[in-house]
């Protein structure tokens, strides 16, 4: 049993459909990399993972239990998902450590001092022991999104979901955030991350997945899928990138 | 009383209406101008009467409007000009009228970069000419919607002018009241025919700001 | 004949302007706290997903936004007791700054709420927090902080505009000058003390707002 497993995901924006019937298994361990051009779905999908788009039809199932569209069944996902995302997102009224303690407190219900607890071994694991009483705005980007997926990891997911996390970052900033990544790819944290990153993607991942146009054209390792382009999309995507 | 019915309470309520209106356009375009004035010497800017006009719109801001018009209507008397309610409540409102539209505007202007002054500044063109030709022109565009929404506050403003004993629409539905006990109705009615002045007023508002909003992007 | 002011008069009844502070004050403590609790749920209500009760809030918001507050005011107090309600002048005037306080700020802090960027959101939801949690704890604070100087020149203006509360008799500041002015005949001078003493009044409301601000939002750790 896969531990999520998307079949037959569409998804449209008003008229323009924007997922056409996606399947996608990720295995306990696995680490994912989703690429493709600008617009060719790869964010709506990984966004469809936590709920954050209702799907138009497909079913989504964690751990063997199909998520419906009740509110609490989407509550349950994202219990399972987590999510890092391109503008970190952090909250500006809480402190770093506030910002990873506030999901476990007020969702989770734990004690304050088991959710500080947790949270200051997070930060810890993303170098950020330093900063935990650092607001938002008085932190780097790469240390902001240090903290956005440890109050992610907080949270105990059993999926990273990971949307382009370094996007947005200058690029000498860029490296401290993929190594935090690479760290939890090593400890066997289940991951899949919408990433431009090739040679990252490359190192790190199983299984890479490339997306055209709303569809999946192909997957697999990625030596295997960067060496043999099996369709013209990857081809020149692959080529583009040389 | 049983003798009046919805409809002479209600037509004799929109006679009254009438000096509700009149009363609110009054103030609006003499507050406009006096408005217009105080921003005129204000970004001139000698920096005494910048804190002059400054003092002008605090006070005016700072105090009911009530106030403002017991003060017109019991101070003028005192240097030996008797006035109406109504000249009482037109001057009163007039000059609230200018304090608000005149800090609505100042901000208009300021959001017109400085660039823009330092552009219009280097084609040499004096003070006038900037104004006329450059600052005006666009903060004028931006400074509709404002300007449309506070009418509202003004016509809501004209309401108090019924307590110096001014006959508009409030101080009629006072009055009906007293004669016809039924004050559910009236009061009713009375606040139905402000809605039915104000809310087009802020629908417009809210639509030039709205199409604003559009052009900026 | 010149007129000659005679402040003195006033003196006599400074005790009764000094309850009409009191009473102006406590009407807006209480209508600033009641209203822009007020405020809040209604700002929740507009954003909620129900449409009829998001319409229902529109409504009650436009219905205020576009009256006089006299009007309101004698429609509460003369109008409500046909329907048996029926409330003391205190209640009335406490009622009408709440009701009209609530939906001036029921705009301001939607204001606010559709400010907070999408972002904020979405990543309290992949945190699995539900819809009160996300208001409670994510967007309330940042949209208030946002729209705080506004809604303070709110509260200020149903301040000032508590003075024709004094027409239904409720004993606040402008009543106590009407009632001073009716027995010294000194009309300008008790206007003139009344409005100095609420320019007084909307400086300091002004500052005490922006003092507690500044402690609601205030960083409370420290770096």
């Amino acid at each position: 049993m896969s531990l999520v497993e998307l079949h037959a995901i569409h998804k449209s924006f008003g008229e323009l459909e924007v997922l056409k019937g996606i399947d996608l298994k990720i295995e306990e361990g696995q680490v994912i990399a989703l690429i493709g051009k600008s617009g060719s779905g790869k964010s709506t999908l990984l966004r469809t993972i936590n709920g954050l788009e209702t799907i138009n039809d497909g079913t989504i199932m964690v751990a063997g239990k199909k998520v419906g569209d009740r509110d609490t069944d989407v509550l349950t996902l994202r219990l399972n998902v987590g999510m890092v995302f391109q503008q970190f997102n952090l909250f500006p009224h809480y402190t770093a450590l506030e910002n990873v303690m506030l999901s476990p407190q007020v969702v989770k219900k734990q004690s304050k001092a088991e959710a500080k607890e947790v949270a200051e071994e997070m930060l810890a694991k993303v170098g950020l022991a330093d900063k935990m009483m650092h607001y938002p705005d008085q932190l780097s980007g790469g240390q902001q999104q240090r903290v956005a997926i440890a109050r992610a990891l907080a949270m105990k997911p059993r999926v990273l979901l990971c949307d382009e996390v370094t996007s947005a970052l200058d690029p000498e900033l860029v490296n401290e955030v993929l190594a935090v990544v690479r760290q939890l790819a090593e400890e066997g944290m289940t991951l899949v991350m919408v990433t431009h990153e090739m040679r990252f993607a490359r190192e790190v991942c199983d299984k890479l997945v490339f997306m055209d146009q709303g569809r999946i054209h192909e997957s697999g390792a990625p030596e295997e899928v960067f060496a043999n382009p099996k369709t013209s999309e990857l081809a020149s995507f692959v080529g583009g990138l040389a | 009383m049983s003798e009046f019915t919805l409809w002479d309470i209600v037509y004799n309520l929109l006679l009254a209406a009438r000096w509700t209106v009149l009363l609110s356009l009054t103030a609006f375009v003499l507050g406009g101008i006096v408005g217009l004035l105080l921003l005129m010497v204000r970004t001139a800017g000698n920096p005494w009467v910048m804190r002059l006009v400054r003092g002008y719109v605090e006070l005016f801001q700072g105090t009911p409007l009530l106030m403002q018009l017991f003060i017109v209507f019991f101070g003028l008397p005192l240097i030996g000009i008797d006035v109406s309610p109504w000249i009482a409540a037109m001057l009163g409102l007039t000059l609230f009228t200018s304090a608000f539209l005149t800090e609505i505007w100042r901000g208009c202007v300021e959001s017109i970069g400085l660039g823009q002054w330092e552009a219009s500044a280097s084609l040499g063109m004096n003070f006038r000419q900037q104004m006329r030709y450059i600052i005006l022109p666009q903060a004028l565009r931006i400074a509709v919607p404002p300007t449309v929404g506070f009418s509202v506050q003004v016509v809501k403003g004209t309401a108090v002018a019924s307590i110096i004993g001014f006959v508009e629409l409030t101080k009629a539905g006072t009055m009906i009241t007293n004669a016809t006990y039924a004050p559910f109705t009236v009061y009713g009615c009375v606040a139905v025919m402000y809605f039915l002045i104000c809310f087009p007023l802020s629908l417009y508002a809210r639509h030039l700001e709205g199409k604003l909003r559009h052009v900026a992007r | 004949m010149a007129y000659k002011f005679d402040f003195g008069a006033i003196v006599p009844h400074w005790e009764l302007l000094l309850d009409g502070v009191v009473l102006t004050t406590e009407l807006t403590v209480i209508g600033a706290v009641v209203g822009v609790s007020l405020g809040t749920l209604g700002a929740w209500a507009r954003a909620s997903r129900a449409p009829v009760i998001s319409q229902i809030v529109g409504i009650y918001v436009e219905l205020i936004r576009n009256t006089p507050f006299l009007v309101q005011l004698f429609f509460i107090f003369f109008g409500l007791p046909a329907l048996g309600v029926k409330l003391s002048e205190f209640q009335a005037a406490v009622l009408a700054m709440i009701v009209n306080l609530g939906a001036y700020s029921t705009e301001i802090i939607r204001a606010g709420i559709l400010a907070i960027p999408k972002g904020q959101i979405e990543a309290a939801q992949s945190l699995a927090m539900n819809r009160v949690q996300i208001f409670r704890y994510v967007i309330i604070r940042p949209a208030l902080k946002k729209i705080w100087p506004a809604l303070s020149s709110q509260i200020v203006i149903v301040m000032l505009g508590s003075s024709v509360c004094s027409q239904i008799a409720a004993e606040e500041l402008t009543f106590a000058a009407n009632y001073i002015q009716a027995v010294n005949f000194r009309a300008f001078e008790v206007y003139f003390v009344a409005t100095a003493l609420y320019l007084a009044m909307s400086v300091l409301l002004r500052w005490v707002l922006k003092i507690f601000g500044n402690f609601l939002f205030e960083r409370r750790s420290h770096v």
